[in-house]
């Protein structure tokens, strides 16, 4: 594969589907059901408007999205009531397949979503965007709708306002820069294709979501990717500029956390693909300092990847999809 | 919904239940309201947030819209009776710089922003006006006209509105003026008003013989404290605000520049007019005795006037309030419906929800209310409508 042509072809702005009349259209000859998820925890301020905003645009005024649900890990604000006043299916992650038990992370509500969700297409998308727009939904599931071979559509945001020369630079956050795109060049060069891999927006098919397994911390979106690259190829995945994306900036410690977490989970799938040899056993402990006046303490983390197997191995999930 | 009335009660019967039929717009609602107050909007820079309103207009479905020269921005609903028009005014600015965070909140009960009670409501409200009717299966005789008007606040002057006024050929019968805040608001008349900049310069001089004796700010007190010996009559009810002073640099640097900002009211036009002539003369004894330059200039004003209590108009306010159990606050306006009334069109001011922190960065405003507004102004488009706003004609 020619990752040029793959960058070429695969990378869409959102402004080529502003024709959401003719979307719906098409999302309705193919008897397509979309479900949007926004999982949470604790998002009282953004996820009212994230919502309405896709309520009122993408249910009521085009018929787009079939449901909305938030799955939620347990908010102690006034999330899961806001979501049930503006119209959305809440649901509380631990009372999803509870005889599988509760683990905490957002990958186990990603996860959760594929047996509690209808639609054929399940859209992701993050509860802390600030700016939201109709198109974070729209723009991801309508490279699904019109180009049959594309399975997994991912986000990225990048918005040039003012630029006197041609090239620029662009790419993702920090993680993304000094940690995936790193190991993606080492490992799996293809992967390197895309611009953002860690973004919390993406479109997947049914398909695929039920058929890979689900790290549920930190590691979700590297370890679909990887999954996704292996069973279906690059051509495959799609993904696309969204613009400006305003939420939340992280503190570098609590990156370096999501950094650890990325790696282990990384570790893990280039181990089962046999791209590197056998690991040690890898601790579960990050350590980070923190100063006392004069005196360096080191505070510990115990960060696990756990991982919850593909949807299509539980029986109650093929029970309530009908698969044999 | 029927929309053939013989009378106004049988409107007023439709009320209890319209407020809960209106939280099926709340979404749309929102939305709007989200788009719109999220685009900064000052005075004189409100060119993109009246395209968002044009563009929402317009994928509703309306296609009569359209900016004119001052930048106003106009939708039509069509009604059946194609010479009939009801104006419906909400303006486009804020009093928010385009550098403050615009974004909002969504929560429980509540949103949060700036901006979002004046008037981003109230633009959210004709944004969303054609949705209402439609959902509501409401078709009127009369042409909706609705007018997001630009130039409103402060040194605006109204400008946006007198522009329309100026140049619209329509015929229109009756005028609304929708604000965020407050529910129950209802203004037909105006104050006089007029609002004054006066601006102070001595000459920069380094005489530290004089320092002291004489100042921007000493000069400026001298007319503050003459402004204050003007009589102010009780009746007709007459007020003058000194609203804001500026002036000097630090604590041992003599001020060369001083300004005061200040509005003036009253219920007779006489009487605004003979204060300012008053203070007139002030500045022009207190420039020969200060060696001072000082400027008077007059900002913004408007005329007094208004519709009489007894006009149907009001009475229909006023009867469709109580119905709604809300409680009318009658205020004198200088906003948009005072320019209404002065151009003899019968027109009132009326409040959408409760709000707070009013022109804070958390002006807030209630989700519940807003259907109480909604089916408040819903009942008054019907009332003026059916023709039971019209002023009997008179008998010669």
């Amino acid at each position: 594969m020619n990752l040029n042509n793959w960058i070429k072809n695969n990378t869409i702005h959102h402004s080529q589907f502003w024709d959401l009349k003719k979307l719906v259209e098409e999302k309705e000859k193919q008897g397509m059901k979309i479900s949007l998820c926004l999982p949470t925890l604790n998002e009282e301020k953004t996820i009212g408007k994230e919502i309405v905003m896709f309520k009122s645009e993408l249910m009521d005024r085009y018929p787009l999205i079939d449901e909305i649900a938030v799955i939620d890990s347990g908010s102690s604000d006034a999330t899961r009531e806001i979501s049930a006043n503006f119209g959305a299916d809440v649901y509380l992650s631990s009372d999803i397949l509870p005889q599988y038990g509760e683990k905490k992370g957002k990958g186990e509500n990603l996860w959760k979503a594929v047996y509690e969700l209808n639609g054929d297409v399940i859209v992701y998308v993050d509860a802390d965007i600030k700016n939201i727009h109709p198109r974070f939904a729209y723009g991801l599931v309508a490279p699904l709708i019109y180009r049959p071979e594309v399975h997994y559509v991912k986000a990225f945001y990048d918005r040039p306002l003012a630029f006197s020369q041609g090239i620029r630079p662009s790419g993702g956050g920090r993680v993304t820069e000094i940690l995936t795109r790193p190991l993606f060049s080492l490992f799996f060069p293809d992967l390197t294709g895309l611009v953002q891999p860690l973004s919390g927006e993406y479109a997947v098919r049914r398909e695929v979501l039920e058929s890979i397994p689900f790290p549920i911390g930190y590691g979700v979106e590297t370890s679909h990717l990887i999954d996704v690259y292996k069973k279906w190829g690059m051509e495959a995945i799609a993904q696309v500029d969204l613009d400006q994306r305003v939420h939340r900036n992280q503190e570098t410690r609590d990156l370096g956390k999501m950094a650890f977490g990325i790696l282990r989970a990384f570790l893990f799938r280039a181990e089962e693909l046999g791209v590197i040899g056998e690991l040690p056993e890898l601790s579960t402990v990050l350590k980070q300092f923190q100063a006392h006046d004069e005196e360096f303490e080191q505070i510990s983390h115990t960060i696990v990847e756990e991982e919850r197997p593909p949807m299509i191995e539980l029986p109650e999930y093929r029970e309530k999809f009908g698969i044999k | 919904m029927e929309t053939k009335f013989g009378s106004i009660d049988e409107i007023l019967d439709l009320l209890p239940a319209l407020p809960d039929k209106l939280k099926g717009i709340q979404e749309t609602l929102i939305a709007n309201l989200i788009m719109l107050s999220e685009i900064p909007s000052p005075t004189f820079e409100e060119e993109a947030r009246v395209k968002m309103l044009l563009q929402r207009m317009l994928e509703c479905g309306l296609d009569t819209i359209s900016t004119d020269e001052a930048g106003n921005g106009v939708g039509i609903i069509p009604g059946k009776d194609l010479s009939k028009n009801i104006l419906l005014v909400a303006h486009a600015d804020s009093v928010y710089s385009s550098k403050v965070d615009h974004a909002i909140s969504v929560l429980a009960d509540e949103i949060v922003g700036p901006g979002v009670a004046d008037n981003s409501l109230g633009m959210a409200v004709l944004a969303t006006l054609p949705n209402i009717l439609e959902m509501l299966g409401i078709e009127l005789e009369a042409n909706l006209i609705l007018l997001s008007s630009t130039k409103g606040l402060g040194r605006g002057n109204l400008d946006g509105l007198r522009f329309f006024m100026d140049n619209n050929k329509l015929p229109i019968e009756a005028g609304i003026c929708i604000e965020g805040e407050k529910l129950g608001r209802l203004s037909y008349t105006a104050e006089g008003m007029f609002r004054g900049l006066i601006t102070c310069r001595i000459p920069e001089v380094q005489d530290w013989q004089r320092a002291g004796q004489n100042s921007a700010i000493i000069a400026l007190n001298d007319v503050i404290n003459r402004i204050l010996e003007i009589p102010i009559p009780r009746r007709p009810r007459t007020s003058i605000v000194l609203g804001a002073v500026r002036g000097g640099k630090s604590y041992n640097v003599m001020a060369t520049q001083s300004s005061l900002r200040f509005e003036v009211r009253s219920e007779d036009a006489e009487m605004v007019n003979s204060i300012r002539e008053r203070i007139d003369e002030i500045m022009a004894d207190a420039q020969a005795s200060h060696e001072a330059e000082f400027e008077f200039e007059i900002v913004s004003s408007r005329e007094p006037g208004g519709i009489d209590v007894g006009h149907p108009l009001v009475k229909s306010c006023r009867q469709v309030m109580e119905r709604l159990e809300v409680q009318p606050t009658i205020r004198p306006s200088m906003s948009e419906v005072s320019e209404l009334i002065a151009r003899g069109l019968p027109s009132v001011t009326l409040g959408i929800t409760e709000a707070s922190n009013l022109h804070d960065l958390n002006e807030t405003i209630s989700i519940n209310p807003i259907y109480t507004g909604l089916a408040q102004l819903i009942a008054m488009l019907l009332a003026i409508d059916g023709g039971f706003c019209n002023e009997p004609e008179q008998l010669d």
